[in-house]
């Protein structure tokens, strides 16, 4: 029986890189997201809201909640699920998030 | 062919035929069209094709065996092969935000572009015709502690494994309700993940009902075989009417509760199991992601398990002329009927725009194809229809709107005391489904709650903007400084 998803599909991924989460390091292999990297080292969450200041990270896995709103690189609002973990990537935990740049 | 900003490729446009989405159903759309001799452009939001069936590894994760997470692999391979052979514009990394008709009859379909849509270059491109394939999104129903961390959509957790070849934990409950949830498990175990329980709120007894449609459909019941052998092999125990109607941790899943369900969902006292796990997979079936067609004011139809979908003609067009869509756009009903639907449609557009009958055999075989698959996948919509008693799981501080934190007291008390009756009135009073997401997340529950145990009105898939624009964007539009030719992915 496989132990991991890389042994159910037999992955032989490109040498893996660092990113930084909150300055702790993190790696991540390349093609995943950032998201993926992120819960690929066990961590779950990467914000927290606005109102409860209560911690969120990915929920849909496909663009469509912005639960998993993240600062990568100092941008803030990026969806984790989506955008690709980059080497040297620092992803920074998002507190609130804001309307500023988006029209919903 | 996938467009690198290099290319010329104003000179194709207008494209006789653009499709939105580059799943089962559009996938199968564009590479039809583009054999029957029309220029075709497919844009997707993704960088890689296949929605989120074929949902796969990037290249660079090296998956030697990605069929190892889906079955029917090669209906995939053979599409994929024959966009490489074909010459369809692939436009990956676009996001759709607006589709346009403009007085000429041509469409202007707006995209922003790059992996989450925020790069500075937005994409105009411009069609004879029209064919919406965006596939479907999970639907959710909130209960107290669903919005801790290691709670994820059965769907997401799938997807994410798919493509991220990750797991959001080691011992994950799979819960909620639909067929999808036992694939999710399937793939979860597989991944060498623990799946202590699937739990699904209706029982499988009503598909008996239907024996006709179950017979005609062998590909589907082996499929529902497939997964239940392998939940089987991997020792996963399904249980049937019951559901998670509580999430304990305080800042991550340590375990959740399961309880029984009446026949109307209401949680039977006495019933509640607590089951130790540290992530859980959680949906309630699909909606079919149609905003740019109602947008445009499309007929819809509703759907035997409470959400809508478009109402399409015999050949997969809409109510607006020229716009068809395929695929769970009209009804969820899994790929093969995706691709079906899109390969028919695909016809019907190109028998239009050739000034050809749209009658041979093919076309008529489809048909049957399709018709026969519908009627599966409406006794399977009607089996997982949510009963009204899941707002029994509430208590008045359960989340039900996650992006602004709205409590159900609050609705509750917008619906009681204010008299808000439809989700669009409770949202004007408490903001729920006023966040980012735009009510995709609790569109049904804010409906639910709103019609307080009544037939709800599936919320309307109104939103001006079916993928947040930055206004940057929206400014340069009225300008018209638009760059016309599409920005590279
Ligand atoms: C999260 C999730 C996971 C699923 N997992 C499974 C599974 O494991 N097994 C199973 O049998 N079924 C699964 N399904 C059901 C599956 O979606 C259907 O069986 C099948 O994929 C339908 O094909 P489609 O072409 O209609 O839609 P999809 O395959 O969903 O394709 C739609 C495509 O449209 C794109 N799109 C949507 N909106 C836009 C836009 N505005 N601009 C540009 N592109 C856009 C999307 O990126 C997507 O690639 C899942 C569904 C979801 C939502
Ligand atoms: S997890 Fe939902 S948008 Fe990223």
């Amino acid at each position: 029986m496989a132990r991991t998803p890389a042994d159910l599909v037999g992955a032989q991924p490109d040498p893996p890189f660092e990113i930084t989460f909150d300055g702790r390091r993190v790696t991540a292999l390349p093609g995943q997201t950032v998201a993926a990297a992120l819960w690929g080292a066990g961590i779950l969450a990467w914000r927290t809201t606005r109102d409860g200041g209560r911690p969120r990270g990915a929920f849909c896995g496909i663009g469509q909640c912005y639960d998993c709103l993240a600062t990568v690189n100092g941008e803030p609002n990026r969806r984790a699920c989506l955008v690709p973990a980059r080497p040297g990537d620092a992803i920074t935990t998002q507190e609130g998030h804001g309307h500023d740049r988006l029209t919903v | 062919m996938t467009a690198s900003p290099s290319e010329p490729r104003a000179r194709r446009e207008p494209y006789d035929l653009a499709v939105v989405g580059a799943g089962s159903a559009g996938l199968a759309g564009a590479v039809t069209a583009a054999e029957l001799g029309l220029a075709v452009a497919l844009l997707d939001t993704s960088a890689q094709t296949g929605g989120q069936f074929y949902r796969h590894p990037a290249p660079a994760l090296g998956a030697v065996r990605p069929e190892a997470l889906h079955h029917d692999w090669s209906a995939y391979s053979d599409l994929r092969g024959r966009l490489a052979a074909s010459d369809v514009t692939h436009l990956a990394g676009h996001h759709v935000w607006s589709t346009v008709r403009e007085d000429d009859g041509t469409w202007t379909v707006h995209a922003v572009t790059g992996a989450d849509g925020t790069s500075e270059r937005p994409a105009l491109i411009r069609a004879r015709a029209l064919l919406l394939a965006t596939g479907a999104y999970e639907r959710q129903l909130p209960f107290p502690g669903w919005t801790l961390p290691g709670v994820v959509g059965a769907g997401g957790a799938q997807a994410m494994l798919k493509s991220g070849l990750v797991l959001p934990g080691r011992r994950i409950v799979v819960a909620g309700s639909g067929p999808l949830l036992l694939a999710v498990a399937s793939s979860l175990a597989a991944a060498g993940a623990q799946v202590p329980a699937v739990v699904e709120a209706a029982g499988y007894l009503r598909y008996a009902r239907s024996p006709r449609a179950l017979l005609a459909n062998p590909a589907k019941a082996a499929e529902a075989l497939l997964h239940g052998t392998a939940l089987l092999r991997h020792r996963v125990p399904v249980r049937l009417r019951s559901a998670v109607t509580e999430v304990h941790g305080t800042d991550r899943v340590e375990a959740v509760t399961v309880s029984r369900l009446d026949a109307d969902w209401r949680p039977v006292p006495g019933t509640a199991r607590r089951i130790a796990c540290d992530a859980l997979a959680v949906g309630h079936g699909l909606v079919p992601q149609i905003e740019l067609a109602t947008t445009l004011g499309c007929a819809t139809r509703r759907l035997p398990d409470g959400t809508l979908g478009l109402a399409l003609d015999d050949l997969q067009e809409t109510s607006e002329p020229g716009l068809w869509a395929a695929g769970e756009t009209g009804g969820v009903g899994g790929a093969g009927l995706a691709r079906t639907e899109g390969e028919l449609a695909a016809r019907a557009v190109a028998a239009r725009l050739l000034g050809r009958r749209a009658g041979d055999g093919r076309i008529a075989e489809l048909r049957r194809r399709r018709d026969r698959m519908r009627a599966f996948a409406d006794v399977m919509s009607a089996a997982h229809a949510p009963g009204p008693g899941w707002q029994d799981w509430l208590s008045d501080d359960t989340d039900v709107c996650r992006c602004e934190e709205v409590g159900a007291g609050r609705i509750r008390e917008a619906v009681a005391e204010l008299g808000a009756r439809d989700a669009r009135t409770v949202k004007l009073l408490t903001r729920a489904g006023m966040g980012w997401c735009q009510g995709r997340m609790c569109g049904t529950a804010v409906a639910c709650l709103a019609a307080r145990g009544g037939t709800a009105e599936p919320p309307a898939e109104r939103r001006p903007f079916a993928v947040p624009v930055r206004l940057s964007t929206l400014a340069s539009l009225d300008e018209g400084a638009a760059d016309p030719s599409p920005g590279a992915p």
